[in-house]
């Protein structure tokens, strides 16, 4: 795969200022972030970590542009894109953000090759047969080139989290996202879709941003951000 | 095929029972609708054909003849106008006194086939079996021919033989049933004290009860002689090439010619609303089957969104818009649609086609032994029309509900 982008890799791709978000409705509104700033740069790998409800997954889905802001701004790759409207948005979705959730999110009726060329098809940047020769080398990347032809529920979980680190990957994203990646995953699995996943990523020269509550992880990152109460300790 | 049918194709396996129940209804709806059309379709046709084939297409009949006019004077420079206003009124005046002078008139109007100038008068009709109060119609054969089926309506007997006898006669079914009468058998007409003997030449039925049993046609110059009628006609039976613009022309014709004149449409007015209102009522009972349709495919698309939300929220953080979402789920419908027309389609077809075996015997209005069916592409298209509006329409509410859906909310957990 070739490396995302061509800027340096020590620019930050990713950055956001003052984010303020606030769920629920009425007197169960809650006042999730607080003012976090933050930025990430190519090629690095971020962990945000804290307890339950800290807001660390709110800050994940803004900076995937997955929600909206009540307040601040995100900039992707310069592009200011917190208060565009939900067209420009998905459009940069699609571009530069790949996403990584604990429930890994594959469409159970497509085979593990047809997950992984779902985002390609929507770019429309490659050809039918170079989509799926990405696909492949993709599925080889993170050693499932024997299964690229299972559906979904034919895989097990880790198999399954791997090829949603594919499909994650396959629009040479600068951005990675992932919430929780190896939450639903044994100790073994655990250790080797985040290797995957980091190694991968800094392979390709991509931010990565992870939550999680695993401190071994977090410290195998190259940067830790532990949350409280909506904003970073440091 | 485009991704967002791709992705259709495959959510269609997901709810494949209730995916299935709506192809049914709709297979049902649109074969219901094809099948009732054709037959109701079929019979009114039929119906129209007897009617314009036995009285033709246009009747001109009784001179109309103003009778008061509002009369105005205008204002002058040197005189003060008036006006005298009258109810106005027309006065009908029985029958035509120069009928070559109309029918030469008649036969310049463009969509004008055929004329036929007829004579009518009661009689009474007496065979050795029993007397019967009868209609008599004079007419020239060949002219008749041409603004009728009597030639086909000819069921026993040859009008061969009536046109070379002059005493020969044309006698409606039902009258000749009544009076035992036979091709070849003799009878006698009695008009104004006068009585004649007549044969039968060739036995006709129409179809339409109230003709056969009272009507039979005598050559134009016996009737004549027989209803000491020597000039003049009862009415002028017109034929038009495009039976469909009768109406406009019964009514330039009366405003031109200063007779009365009445189109198929207008004489059978009340049987032609009697048939529009069978088939509107059929439509809409079968309708209800496209509805269920409808309703079907809504429940069964907002189950299927229910359970893919999660696969929504991917497809959205992987860059698909609102709308390819749905597109996608419109996709599932229209599929669903599209096999359900075709399917319905072959089986009104095919219903069609069993139906129009069927033997059913029907006799008043017209005759028929079987039952009667149009084959029109206008029924297929009309069904399809109903259950795509239907269909789409019930569709398009859980389509935009799941473009709506927010990916962050449903990653969350939140989505309503």
């Amino acid at each position: 795969m070739s490396p995302a982008g061509a800027r340096p890799l020590g620019d930050p791709v990713l950055r956001c200022e003052d984010l303020h978000r606030s769920l629920g409705q009425g007197e169960g509104r809650v006042h999730v972030l607080r003012g976090v700033s933050f930025a990430a740069r190519r090629g690095e790998v971020y962990a945000m970590v804290g307890p339950s409800g800290c807001g660390k997954s709110t800050l994940l889905y803004l900076l995937g542009l997955l929600d909206v802001p009540d307040r601040g701004e995100i900039w992707i790759d310069g592009q200011r894109m917190s208060r565009d409207d939900d067209a420009a948005r998905t459009a940069a979705r699609c571009r530069h953000l790949g996403f990584v959730f604990q429930f890994h999110f594959l469409l159970l009726e497509f085979t593990a090759l047809e997950n992984v060329m779902l985002p390609m098809r929507k770019l429309g940047r490659w050809g039918p047969s170079e989509m799926q020769d990405r696909a492949h080398a993709l599925l080889a990347s993170v050693g499932l080139a024997s299964k690229t032809h299972r559906l979904g529920n034919q895989l097990s979980g880790g198999e399954q989290q791997r090829v949603a680190i594919a499909r994650a990957l396959a629009n040479e994203p600068s951005i990675l996202l992932a919430d929780e990646p190896t939450g639903n995953l044994d100790v073994r699995n655990s250790a080797m879709v985040f290797e995957l996943l980091t190694g991968l990523a800094r392979k390709n020269g991509q931010a990565i941003v992870v939550v999680t509550h695993n401190p071994e992880l977090a410290a195998r990152c190259d940067h830790t951000l532990p949350m409280r109460d909506g904003l970073f300790l440091t | 095929m485009s991704t967002n049918l791709r992705i259709a194709l495959r959510f269609l396996t997901a709810r494949r029972k209730a995916m299935v129940m709506s192809l049914a209804c709709i297979t049902l709806g649109v074969g219901l609708f094809v099948v009732t059309q054709a037959t109701t379709t079929g019979f009114e046709r039929f119906f129209i054909k007897t009617i314009v084939g036995t009285n033709g297409a246009i009747r001109i009949e009784d001179r109309i003849q103003e009778t008061l006019r509002t009369m105005e004077a205008e204002r002058g420079s040197d005189a003060s106008g008036f006006v005298v206003e009258v109810k106005e009124g027309r006065k009908y005046i029985q029958g035509i006194q120069d009928p070559a002078l109309l029918i030469a008139a008649v036969q310049r109007f463009a969509n004008v086939s055929g004329t036929s100038e007829v004579l009518y008068g009661s009689v009474e009709m007496r065979s050795s079996f029993k007397n019967e109060a009868a209609r008599v119609y004079g007419i020239h054969l060949d002219d008749h021919l041409q603004v009728s089926d009597l030639g086909r309506q000819i069921v026993r007997g040859d009008l061969a033989d009536f046109r070379l006898t002059p005493a020969g006669t044309l006698v409606g079914i039902k009258l000749a049933e009544r009076l035992q009468l036979e091709v070849g058998d003799s009878f006698q007409l009695q008009a104004g004290g006068e009585v004649r003997r007549y044969r039968v030449s060739a036995i006709f039925e129409t179809g339409v009860g109230d003709i056969d049993k009272d009507r039979l046609f005598l050559h134009l110059g016996e009737a004549r002689s027989l209803l000491r009628r020597p000039t003049g006609a009862s009415f002028i039976q017109v034929n038009v090439v495009d039976r469909d613009r009768a109406t406009q022309d019964a009514a330039h014709m009366e405003a031109v010619l200063g007779h009365s004149a009445s189109s198929w449409q207008e004489r059978e007015r009340t049987w032609l609303d009697v048939f529009r209102a069978l088939r509107l009522s059929t439509s809409i009972t079968v309708s209800v089957f496209t509805l269920i349709a409808g309703i079907a495919m809504y429940n069964t698309l907002a189950l299927v969104v229910m359970e893919k939300t999660k696969d929504i929220a991917i497809l959205r953080s992987m860059g698909y818009t609102r709308r390819d979402v749905t597109r996608i789920f419109l996709w599932q419908a229209a599929m669903v649609l599209a096999a359900g027309a075709v399917l319905g389609c072959g089986l009104g077809a095919g219903v069609t086609y069993g139906v129009s075996l069927m033997r059913i015997r029907i006799r008043g209005i017209f005759t028929a032994d079987h039952f009667i069916v149009a084959w029109s592409v206008w029924h297929y298209l009309a069904a399809v029309a109903i259950s795509v509006v239907m269909v789409m329409a019930a569709s398009l509410l859980p389509a935009r509900r799941a473009a709506r859906l927010e990916p962050g909310d449903i990653i969350r957990g939140t989505a309503q």
